[in-house]
C-alpha cells in the first residue's frame, strides 16, 4: 500500500507558499539572494514539505483498503526530518506508506510515513503523519 | 541562544484562504463558517500545518536561515481560529555539536494548538 508521486517545485509556488506562512527570508523570494548564498534558485521553506508530499500522502490516507472515514479524521501529530534543501526546479518524488493502526480509547490512530528524494535520488525529507479518527 | 523565546503571531481574516491556495488544502472547515459549524466546530479553523509552519518559523527566524531546521515534531490539539493572537514558546533543552534542541508549544486564548513540539536547529 505504497503511493508515489513526483512534484515539480516551481519558483512562484515557493514564493506563494512563503507569503502564505509569513516567511520573509530573501532566500525564499529573491533569486539573486539565493544565488549569492550558493543555491541555483529560491529555496523552499522547510514546511513546504507538507505541500510536495501531500499528493503521495492523500491516496495513502484515503486508500479504501485502510478505510478511514475522512469526515471524522483529525490531524493528530506530524514529524518532519530535513536532509537537503529543496530548490525551485527540483523534482521531488515522495513515497507514502501506511505504517500501522492502533486503538487509543475511543479513538483510532493511523500512522503514515513518507520519504522524499530529489531528481538526483538524494533523500531530502522524511515525514510521519499521525491521524486520529473520532 | 536564549533559554526561552516567545513570539506572537496573529492570523488575519484571510490567512486560511491564502494558505488553502498555497497548499492546495481546500477543506471547507478552513474556509466556510457555516460548513464548519455544521460539523460542530466554532467556525472556520486554521490549518494545523499552517500553525506548524509558524512554530518552524519561530525557530528559523532566530538564526535567519530557513534551512537551519533539521527536524520538527508536534502534536496538534486545540483548533486555532483566525484573528486571535497565537503565542509560540520555545524553551532550549540542550545544545551541543552545532545543534540546539527546543521544546515548543503554540497557545491561543489558553488553548494549546500545538503541544510537545520538539525542534532541532543547526546553529
Amino acid at each position: 500500500m505504497a503511493h508515489s508521486d513526483t512534484y515539480l517545485v516551481g519558483r512562484e509556488k515557493i514564493r506563494e507558499y512563503a507569503a502564505a506562512v509569513g516567511e520573509q527570508n530573501p532566500l525564499c523570494f529573491d533569486v539573486a539572494a539565493a544565488r549569492e548564498a550558493g543555491y541555483e534558485d529560491v529555496v523552499a521553506p522547510p514546511m513546504f514539505a507538507a505541500v510536495y508530499k501531500w499528493r503521495a500522502m492523500r491516496p495513502a490516507v484515503l486508500d479504501p483498503e485502510i478505510g478511514i472515514d475522512f469526515s471524522r479524521l483529525v490531524h493528530g501529530a506530524q514529524e518532519f526530518t530535513w536532509h537537503l534543501p529543496v530548490i525551485a526546479g527540483d523534482e521531488i518524488t515522495t513515497e507514502a506508506a501506511f505504517v500501522d493502526e492502533a486503538k487509543r480509547g475511543e479513538i483510532r490512530v493511523y500512522t503514515f510515513s513518507s520519504r522524499s528524494t530529489n531528481q538526483r535520488g538524494e533523500l531530502v525529507c522524511e515525514g510521519t503523519w499521525t491521524n486520529f479518527v473520532r | 541562544m536564549d533559554e526561552l523565546r516567545e513570539v506572537t503571531i496573529t492570523p488575519d481574516r484571510y490567512t486560511t484562504y491564502h494558505y488553502a491556495g498555497a497548499s492546495g488544502d481546500f477543506n471547507p472547515i478552513h474556509l466556510d463558517d457555516e460548513f464548519a459549524q455544521s460539523v460542530d466546530l466554532p467556525g472556520k479553523i486554521l490549518h494545523g500545518l499552517w500553525t506548524m509552519a509558524q512554530v518552524a518559523r519561530a525557530q528559523t527566524d532566530v538564526v535567519g536561515d530557513p534551512l537551519a531546521l533539521k527536524s520538527l515534531s508536534v502534536q496538534f490539539r486545540g483548533m486555532g481560529v483566525p484573528e486571535r493572537d497565537i503565542t509560540i514558546t520555545s524553551k532550549l533543552k540542550s545544545q551541543a555539536d552545532g545543534e540546539a534542541v527546543f521544546d515548543c508549544e503554540a497557545v491561543q486564548d489558553g488553548n494549546k494548538l500545538v503541544r510537545r513540539g520538539k525542534a532541532v536547529l543547526r546553529i
